[in-house]
């Protein structure tokens, strides 16, 4: 009992009753601090270190770590949406088929706006105001896909798991209504060359939007109500709605942020390819969601972080650029990514029972 | 008993169908005091308890805050009014922060812009629970404690906590100590008349007839949906609740 300087042993000089057996520390409870911790971290060092070490030259080369960045950064902005919604308690398959539908609906805004034919190849002309107005279009689409997700989710109680699989069928169906199967390939010259490969005091802009992202969410999840209710309606979402949390309203919000999200990897991705790419999306919803579980995010909600998420990104991505410079057949990636993320979900139970403590 | 009510329901009823649970109830509830409501089940406590605290409405009979009527349309309305409830099943959140969970739903922001674009004042809201744990006696680690890391006297104590934080009149404890062991709940027990000190009147709800003679200052029995019998703690023995809750007598009857 003297372990336990407890926070009340200055402040009550005279408690009446002290309740309940308090141990400080148990070695159960240091053992969850570090696997929810600290594991995923140090797996990635690992990685960075070995092929650093086994490759100087290429992996660590300003070229290489510029081209993870990069290859980083559009899917750490959809892990990001992928975060709040799992955090919540829900889960988000559509993100990849919003991207996809977003991308198309921009693209084709821009490419009438500057009144260029369907079929035009390359860029085409255009101001700020036409990326503008195709930003708008991208963000407005992934956030109305979104609100569409969240509405089923929260309103017409649905699980979130077949709201969002439906989702996924409809927007990557609509999208190939709206081309004909054809991405569309033509986009303003300006959003390839200042967004897609142009650069910030030399750091690609792709991952200059990504970091803003993700510091972004991250104060928003940590730090303010929003992200507090989030969490709050991830671990009990009764207690949060008898507590007077907007509970549907709260949902729908973090399904539509999510979609906005979406529609910013979107604008991100046409500026990057100049073209939209329909078939290029189909696992961004797995990849997403492991980057979540990987980074310490609960699938049950109610945990979770950013700064995970960012960590989570980064595993598949350095461990596919790592085997390519090794010269191990790149497809042992996706098994590896595989068992990691098995390994992942793993430590989450364990996780979720040592702190229970039964 | 001569002091005015603070919370009486007066003939209060409410049919489910054909069934009559509350046949035109009375129920009174005295500032600073401990009150136990019991009956066998079907008796009416839990619906008497939902009206009270705004999750359900009467189909007739009025409600008296302070003598004055009053509407509970909804929980949060009933809290409003001072009235809270602490639920069975501990309406927490087990991954938040003790002191997270106090404030849900309240939060305290910042001052100033950061507060108008939904930054919290995590550690005012630390602050105040630390002070609301040490007012109750309620020992934990730290208010920065997540709920599930804690045991479930401390969970169900948090739980009170957050309703003596929130209700400045009346606590409906339904069940509070049912899924405790026998040291957390007399720490609960203590917690109770702890929040009775506090000012705040405690309804207590309990099949735990030793439990209810130790804590409670008055008990108010309910049978088939009507109030049958009114009990002092001084007159109140296990033999005579479980008469009162079992009697065939229509009639209600005070004992003092």
């Amino acid at each position: 009992m003297n372990r336990m300087k407890s926070f009340f042993g200055r402040a009550d000089a005279e408690p009446r009753l002290a309740l309940e057996d308090d141990p400080t520390q148990t070695p159960r409870e240091r053992l969850s601090r570090f696997i929810g911790g600290g594991w995923i971290l140090i797996l990635l060092l690992a990685l960075v270190a070995v092929f650093w070490i086994s490759r100087p030259a290429q992996f660590g080369s300003a070229y290489n770590l510029t081209m993870l960045a990069v290859n980083a950064a559009i899917l750490l902005v959809l892990s990001v949406g992928q975060t709040f919604v799992i955090v919540s308690a829900g889960i988000d398959l559509s993100l990849g088929a919003v991207l996809v539908f977003s991308s198309v609906v921009s693209a084709q805004a821009m490419l009438w706006i500057t009144g260029s034919p369907a079929g035009t190849f390359g860029t085409t002309p255009g101001g700020w105001d036409v990326v503008g107005v195709g930003l708008v279009v991208a963000l407005a689409s992934g956030a109305a896909w979104g609100a569409f997700n969240g509405l089923l989710v929260a309103l017409a109680r649905i699980p979130p798991l077949i709201v969002t699989l439906g989702s996924l069928g409809m927007a990557l169906g609509l999208a190939q209504i709206l081309t004909g199967g054809v991405d569309v390939r033509a986009v303003p010259d300006l959003l390839v060359t200042q967004i897609g490969t142009g650069t910030l005091f030399g750091i690609p802009m792709l991952v200059v939007i990504a970091c803003v992202v993700a510091i972004v969410a991250a104060v928003v999840l940590h730090l303010t109500r929003f992200g507090l209710h989030a969490f709050a309606v991830g671990s009990n979402a009764e207690a949060a709605r008898r507590s007077g949390v907007r509970l549907r309203l709260r949902v729908i919000t973090i399904y539509a942020l999510s979609g906005m999200l979406a529609g910013l990897a979107a604008t991100m991705s046409i500026a990057r390819f100049s073209t939209t790419t329909i078939n290029g999306h189909a696992m961004d919803n797995l990849s997403t969601i492991s980057a979540v579980v990987l980074g310490g995010t609960s699938l049950f909600g109610g945990i979770g972080s950013i700064i995970g998420t960012v960590i989570g990104v980064f595993i598949p991505i350095v461990l596919l650029n790592g085997f390519v410079i090794l010269g191990i057949p790149p497809f042992w990636q996706t098994v590896a990514m595989g068992a990691v993320l098995i390994l992942a979900v793993w430590i989450d139970q364990l996780k979720r029972r040592t702190r229970q403590g039964s | 008993m001569s002091s005015m009510p603070l919370l009486e329901a007066r003939n209060v009823r409410r049919r489910f169908g054909q069934v009559h649970a509350l046949d035109g109830v009375n129920f009174t509830v005295y500032p600073g005091e401990i009150c136990a409501l019991i009956g066998d089940n079907g008796a009416g406590k839990s619906t008497l308890v939902k009206i009270l605290s705004g999750a359900d409405r009467p189909d007739e009979g009025s409600i008296l805050l302070e003598g004055r009527e009053v509407s509970l349309a909804t929980p949060l309305a009933a809290q409003e009014l001072g009235i809270a409830t602490v639920y069975q099943d501990l309406a927490l959140a087990p991954d938040l922060a003790a002191s997270d969970n106090l404030f849900l739903g309240r939060e305290i922001m910042l001052p100033g812009v950061l507060g108008r674009l939904g930054f919290l004042n995590r550690r005012e809201m630390r602050r105040r629970a630390a002070q609301q744990f040490a007012r109750l006696s309620v020992r934990l680690r730290s208010p920065g404690v997540p709920v599930s890391a804690l045991s479930g006297g401390q969970r169900q104590s948090v739980a009170i906590a957050r309703a003596a934080m929130w209700a400045d009149k009346v606590i409906f404890m339904d069940e509070p100590t049912a899924a405790l062991g026998v040291m957390q709940t007399g720490r609960v027990l203590d917690l109770i008349r702890q929040v009775r000190d506090q000012g705040i009147a405690v309804v207590l709800i309990s099949h735990n007839m030793s439990q209810v003679i130790e804590i409670a200052d008055r008990v108010e029995v309910l049978r088939l949906g009507k109030r049958v019998a009114r009990i002092d703690r001084a007159a109140a023995s296990i033999e005579g609740l479980v008469a009162a809750m079992t009697s065939a007598s229509a009639q209600e009857e005070t004992l003092q």
